[in-house]
C-alpha cells in the first residue's frame, strides 16, 4: 500500500509527489500520457517570483525572459506595463515540455515511483483507504493508498466522481487555440495581450515570445458568447494583425475560469491545480497556483500520514493553506472577470485611454485595476472593496 | 430523434475541453484519443460548443 497515489504529472501532480516523497512518504505518480509534458496545453508564461519560490532556475526550461507587457484595447489603444529598470526581468516564458519533466524527475529523485502511459480508470473508497484501478497497455490492476491526490487537470474525473466539483458551465471555461510561430519580427522584451469582443469574445488573444523570433500566439474565448471555434478566432486574429510567421506547433486547450471552489477535499482525497479550478479567472494563468497547491497537498499528506487521519475534516488543513495563499485572488479575479464580460468594446477603449501613457511599474492585474480605480472611481465601484 | 456527439478524430487536438464540460461523464481522453460513450451521451451539445477545433458534431441517431 502507498501512502499517496497522485493522478496526473502536470505541475500540480509532480509538485505534490515531489513534496510528499521528500517528506518520507511512499508515493506513486501516475500519468496517462506516454510523454510527460506533451502535448503542451499552455502559453507558458509565469512570473519570475512564482518560479523562483520553488525552483532553482535552469536555462534548459526557460525559453525567454520578459520585462513587461503591452495590452491593446479593441481600438488599439496601448497600455504598457514595464519594470523601472531595464534588464530587470519580471516574467519567464517556459519550455513546458522540459519544465514538466524536470519536476517529475525531481519527484522521482525524491523517491516517488512514476508510471507513464498509465491511466487511473477508477477508484473506490473502502475501509478508510482508496483502491485505485490503473490501466497500462490494456492491462488492469489495483493499487491501494491512504490518500489520493487528483491532479488530473481540466479533464479531471477524480473531483467529479468524488463529488467535490461540478462540471464547468459555458461561462466558466475558456476554450483556447494557439500556434507556436517562428520567423516573427517582434520586440521580445514584452508579452502582448489583445482585448475585444470581435477579436476574442470573453477572453483575449496573446503573443508570448519564446526567443529567436518565435512566439506562442494564441487565443481564449468564452463558449457562452463565442460564435465560432477558438481556432477560427485565432486565424482571424493573425490575419487582422498581419502576423507573419510559420506554424511549427499547434496547441488546443481549456482553462477553468471558475473562481474559488468551496472545498478541494473529501475523505482520503485532495484535488490540486486545474482539477480544483485553481487557474486564474481573469488571466487564465494556472501554473503558479498548480505548483503551490501541489506543494500544500504534499505537505498535508505527510501530516495526515503522521496522524493517521485521512478524513475530510483533517484534510481541510489543505483547503486552509491554498485558500490563504490564493483563494482571495481567485474570488477577486472572478468578480473582475464578470465585470469584464459586461463591458462593451467602447467601455474597454475608454478605460484603456484613461490609463494609456501612465507608467505602470508593476506587471499585474492589480496594478491595472488600481490605476483604473483612480481614473474611474464610480464606474468600478463594486470592485473597490475587493481590490483596495 | 435523439442527438449524440460525434468526434472527427482528424480535427481533434486532444485538449480535454469537452471532458471538462460534459455533465454526464460520457467522454474521456484515453491516452491518445477521445472516446465518446454513446450510451451515456445525452445530446446536450455542450462539448461541441466548447471545442476549440470544431471537431465535435451533433448528429441524429435512431
Ligand atoms: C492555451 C492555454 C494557455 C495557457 N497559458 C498559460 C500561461 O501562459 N501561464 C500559466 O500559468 N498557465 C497557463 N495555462 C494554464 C496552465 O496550462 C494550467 O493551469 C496548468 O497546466 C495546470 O497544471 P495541472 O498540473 O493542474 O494540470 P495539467 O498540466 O493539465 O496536468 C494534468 C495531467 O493529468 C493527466 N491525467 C488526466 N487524467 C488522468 C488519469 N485518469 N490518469 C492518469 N493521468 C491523468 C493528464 O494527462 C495531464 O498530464 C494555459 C492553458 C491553456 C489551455
Ligand atoms: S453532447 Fe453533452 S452528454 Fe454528449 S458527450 Fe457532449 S457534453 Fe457529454
Ligand atoms: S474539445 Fe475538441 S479538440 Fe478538445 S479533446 Fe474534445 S474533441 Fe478534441
Amino acid at each position: 500500500m502507498y501512502d499517496v497515489v497522485v493522478i496526473g504529472a502536470g505541475p500540480a501532480g509532480s509538485m505534490a509527489a515531489k513534496t510528499a516523497a521528500e517528506l518520507g512518504l511512499s508515493v506513486l505518480l501516475v500519468e496517462k500520457r506516454q510523454e510527460i509534458g506533451t502535448p503542451v496545453r499552455c502559453a507558458e508564461g509565469i512570473s519570475k517570483e512564482n518560479i523562483e519560490q520553488f525552483f532553482e532556475v535552469d536555462k534548459k526550461w526557460i525559453a525567454a525572459e520578459v520585462t513587461g507587457a503591452k495590452i491593446y484595447a479593441p481600438d488599439k489603444t496601448e497600455v504598457v506595463m514595464s519594470e523601472e529598470m531595464a534588464g530587470n526581468e519580471v516574467g519567464y516564458v517556459l519550455e513546458r515540455k522540459i519544465f514538466d519533466r524536470h519536476i517529475a524527475r525531481l519527484a522521482a529523485k525524491a523517491g516517488a515511483e512514476v508510471y507513464v502511459k498509465t491511466t487511473a480508470v477508477d477508484f473506490e473508497r473502502k475501509d478508510g483507504k482508496v483502491k485505485v484501478r490503473l490501466r497500462r497497455l490494456g492491462e488492469d490492476w489495483e493499487v491501494e493508498a491512504k490518500i489520493l491526490i487528483g491532479a488530473d487537470g481540466v479533464e479531471s474525473k477524480v473531483g467529479r466522481r468524488a463529488g467535490i466539483i461540478k462540471t464547468l458551465r459555458m461561462d466558466e471555461v475558456e476554450s483556447c487555440a494557439q500556434y507556436l510561430l517562428t520567423g516573427l519580427d517582434i520586440d521580445e522584451r514584452y508579452t502582448y495581450f489583445y482585448l475585444g469582443r470581435e477579436v476574442a469574445p470573453g477572453g483575449y488573444a496573446w503573443i508570448f515570445p519564446k526567443g529567436d523570433g518565435s512566439a506562442n500566439v494564441g487565443i481564449g474565448v468564452l463558449p457562452k458568447i463565442a460564435k465560432k471555434p477558438a481556432k477560427e478566432y485565432l486565424d482571424a486574429f493573425i490575419e487582422r494583425e498581419g502576423i507573419e510567421g510559420k506554424i511549427v506547433e499547434f496547441v488546443a486547450g481549456a482553462v477553468p475560469v471558475y473562481g474559488e471552489i468551496g472545498t478541494a477535499v473529501s475523505d482520503n482525497i485532495m484535488l490540486a491545480g486545474d482539477a480544483a479550478y485553481h487557474s486564474d479567472p481573469i488571466t487564465g494563468g494556472g501554473i503558479a497556483n498548480a505548483l503551490s497547491a501541489g506543494y500544500y497537498a504534499g505537505k498535508v499528506a505527510a501530516e495526515a500520514v503522521e496522524k493517521n487521519d485521512f478524513s475530510a475534516e483533517f484534510l481541510r488543513m489543505y483547503d486552509n493553506l491554498w485558500k490563504n495563499d490564493f483563494g482571495k485572488k481567485l474570488r477577486r479575479n472572478k468578480k473582475l472577470q464578470e465585470k469584464f464580460l459586461e463591458m462593451s468594446d467602447e467601455t474597454i477603449n475608454k478605460l484603456a485611454a484613461s490609463i494609456s501613457g501612465k507608467n505602470l511599474k508593476e506587471m499585474s492585474v492589480r496594478a491595472i485595476v488600481t490605476e483604473l480605480l483612480k481614473a474611474h472611481p464610480k464606474l468600478l465601484l463594486d470592485l473597490k472593496d475587493v481590490f483596495m | 430523434m435523439p442527438r449524440k456527439a460525434v468526434v472527427n478524430r482528424r480535427k481533434c487536438a486532444y485538449c480535454g475541453a469537452c471532458i471538462a464540460v460534459c455533465p454526464v461523464d460520457a467522454n474521456e481522453l484515453v491516452e491518445t484519443y477521445l472516446e465518446i460513450y454513446e450510451d451515456k451521451c445525452n445530446g446536450c451539445g455542450l462539448c461541441s460548443k466548447v471545442c476549440p477545433m470544431g471537431a465535435l458534431a451533433m448528429v441524429e441517431v435512431e
